[in-house]
């Protein structure tokens, strides 16, 4: 077709007046900006949300956590407590019936008989006497957190009665106050000693990655060996090595820190390996250029942006440590009593006797069973939320 | 194929150069040396001391030299087989030792066996039903082995084996062998005492195992040519063996690195509370009257045992993975 226009005229087409903004295409909807704004944080927690198994498991290890805080009111009865007239009793049964009427919770007295010919004490429920719970209620005193006189307690046996849910010791101890008082120690020891080892691992992994070079084989070569090390003889060499006349309380630390000593090989790899591939990025090479040095690098460039994966794995070695703590006290090499934990607690389950007779005395596992499972898979929940590929 | 071995046998002599020295200084931490608290020991039991074997002892092991002396005085011992002296049995240490490093080496090879056959049939069901209730059952049952400390899993068994079979399976063989030359009986006595230990501490190793090759084959499983040799029609279970389980078989290999300390580990644990003739009971018993000779070449033995395990399963990595092998092994 001719076009019999001139050079310069305007054509006659239609072209609409409306205001038109040119990155309308680019224009996000809420959700989506949501999403693309979200902190790495916030990100990690849309994900863990429906990983239904890690939010109960961390729901478990919130509710224990939390217990350790209030450790004196849940337990019925106080850590050092002796009823010498109740050695080796068998778990008491809570009833909410007698004789087909409902009187509330409630337990019966315990008699207990010497059997001569056996030398064995033999505990008989007597039917006849009932002791009724009692709840917010007071009983042995305490002193909260060494900070103030308390003698409040979630649940107390009646008046001239006893409440022992989990059976007692071989010095009449109750049994669930030793493993509500154990939980404080026993998840503590994994979080002290995580966090020294996270430090540890964090230092040295990231001098490792950043430098490269001969500082890194040389890291390299110390995780090795170490890794290569058949953990539990060393720490039982270590904690051998503890003065006898050191307090409990230092005896801790010192337990402490040798299960962080050996743990923090595993992250200063993961640092290393994340340090050693985002050290190219650009955004790294424009902060040395405007003369950051190594640690600012370190810290506030390249750190934020694993630091959520370091935590899951973190997570992941956490009942190592509480398995090393319940082993090493189990064989008398760890804590000392009077400070209790759940391997001290297993300590006086030595031997067979104990599995034949006083099966009850085996329970601090249960405890030991349920928060390593709940680590372990709070923990891989983690590790998948944290993953930015997957 | 003959320098990856060369290379991989030179650098194990660092390796080991480096643990000696890291056991060398555990058991010099404690106070004082071994000698004085013998003496002292000796002498609140009202028992007079052999000043002449003392002054003998001390300078055969050069106690009165410096630090770094008496460390090479051990490790040129070591090498040429004395391990120094047991103050506790008043002994040198290889006639305490004893059996017992043999019977610790059987132990862990039959716990990695069985820790193998345990794992290879649930891993690989796992990832090929990856989240049916199966994989989450199978897998729930090894975290559970994982949590259960070794000692109380030990206990238990003992029990049941008492209740049931009426036996006592403590120790690894039956009393009339103990002490005893090895013959074919005291052999079969040991294979049929051996089951228990075995069962404990692999329960332990097995979740871990179970996992890593789940996930191992998961990744397998993902690849290109499993898609492309399902499209062009290969039966699903000539598709599985073909090649993903045979690249999983090599990582099998190589796991021995992480399984070896962690079975050592639970051995000698497990090893306490059985009371078994291994290496466990007698270092705990080391450790707690710091008889730091007998102690030290435990834990030498134990850490060299490992090195060589690993050692063991690169070499047989190498020679079932031609990637490894011709790369020299630098990956």
């Amino acid at each position: 077709m001719n076009d019999a226009r001139k050079p310069g005229q305007v054509g006659a087409h239609y072209v609409s007046d409306a205001p038109f903004d040119p990155g309308s295409i680019e224009v996000l909807s809420p959700e989506q900006e949501r999403y693309f704004l979200a902190s790495q944080w916030r990100l990690m927690w849309w994900k863990l949300k429906h990983h239904r198994l890690a939010i109960v498991c961390a729901f478990i290890l919130l509710l224990m956590y939390a217990s350790t805080l209030v450790s004196e009111m849940l337990a019925p009865y106080d850590l050092h407590s002796r009823f010498s007239g109740f050695i080796f009793t068998p778990p008491q049964r809570v009833h909410l019936f007698h004789e087909g009427e409902f009187v509330g919770p409630f337990v019966y007295a315990m008699n207990s008989r010497l059997d001569m010919e056996n030398l064995q004490r033999i505990y008989t429920e007597d039917t006849d006497t009932l002791h009724r719970l009692r709840f917010f209620c007071r009983g042995d005193p305490y002193e909260f957190w060494g900070l103030f006189d308390g003698d409040l307690h979630l649940v107390c046996p009646a008046e001239n009665g006893t409440l022992f849910l989990l059976g007692t010791d071989r010095l009449g101890r109750d049994m669930l106050s030793r493993i509500i008082y154990g939980t404080r120690i026993s998840l503590t020891i994994g979080l002290i000693g995580i966090t020294i080892s996270f430090v540890l691992g964090i230092v040295i992994g990231g001098i490792a990655g950043y430098y490269g070079g001969i500082i890194d084989h040389v890291v390299q070569r110390i995780i090795e060996i170490l890794r290569s090390f058949p953990e539990l003889p060393l720490w039982m060499a270590l904690s051998a090595v503890l003065p006898v006349n050191w307090s409990p309380v230092l005896i801790f630390f010192g337990i402490t820190v040798i299960l962080a000593l050996l743990d923090w090989t595993g992250l200063a790899r993961a640092v290393r390996s994340k340090l050693l591939a985002l050290r190219e990025e650009d955004y790294c090479v424009a902060a040395q250029l405007m003369g950051a040095r190594p640690r600012r690098i370190i810290a506030r460039h390249l750190l934020p942006g694993f630091f959520s994966h370091l935590v899951a794995s973190a997570t992941l070695s956490i009942p190592g440590m509480i398995l090393g703590e319940t082993a090493l006290s189990f064989l008398g090499l760890g804590l000392r009593p009077p400070v209790t934990s759940w391997g001290v607690l297993l300590n006086e389950a030595q031997n067979i006797n104990v599995v034949a007779l006083y099966p009850w005395l085996m329970l601090p596992v249960v405890p030991v069973i349920v928060v390593i499972l709940a680590f372990n898979f709070f923990g891989d929940g983690l590790r998948d939320a944290a993953d930015p590929y997957k | 194929m003959l320098r990856y071995v060369i290379q991989r046998l030179l650098m194990m002599i660092p390796t080991l150069l480096v643990i000696s020295a890291l056991v060398f200084v555990i058991i010099q931490l404690p106070p004082g040396d071994y000698l004085e608290s013998h003496i002292a020991e000796l002498q609140s039991q009202g028992e007079s001391v052999d000043q002449e074997k003392i002054a003998f002892l001390r300078h055969h092991y050069g106690l009165d030299k410096p630090l770094y002396q008496q460390y090479i005085y051990w490790l040129v011992g070591m090498l040429q087989g004395d391990f120094g002296y047991s103050f506790e049995y008043d002994l040198p240490v290889s006639d305490v030792v004893g059996d017992r490093l043999l019977l610790t080496v059987l132990v862990s090879v039959f716990t990695i066996i069985f820790t193998w056959l345990i794992a290879f049939p649930i891993g690989l069901y796992s990832a090929t039903h990856q989240y049916s209730w199966g994989d989450y059952g199978l897998t729930l049952l090894g975290f559970i082995g994982l949590a259960t400390p070794n000692f109380l899993l030990a206990l238990v068994m003992l029990y049941l084996a008492n209740v049931w079979f009426g036996t006592s399976i403590g120790g690894l063989m039956d009393a009339r062998y103990i002490d005893q030359p090895w013959s074919w009986g005291k052999f079969v006595s040991i294979l049929e005492h051996l089951w228990i230990p075995v069962i404990v501490i692999g329960t332990a190793g097995t979740a871990g195992m179970i996992r890593r090759l789940r996930a191992n084959l998961l990744d397998e499983l993902q690849k290109q040519y499993v898609v492309t040799g399902r499209a062009k029609g290969l039966p699903p279970f000539k598709l599985l063996t073909k090649y993903p389980l045979r690249m999983a078989l090599n990582f099998f290999i190589a796991d021995i690195g992480s399984l070896l300390p962690s079975v050592i580990s639970g051995a000698e644990v497990t090893a306490v509370v059985l009371s078994l003739p291994t290496t466990g009971p007698m270092l705990l018993g080391a450790l707690q009257s710091q008889d730091m000779y007998l102690a030290g070449s435990f834990l030498m033995f134990l850490a060299t045992l490992t090195v060589i395990g690993v050692l063991l399963s690169d070499l047989a990595l190498a020679v079932l993975d031609p990637r490894i092998r011709l790369q020299g092994g630098n990956p």
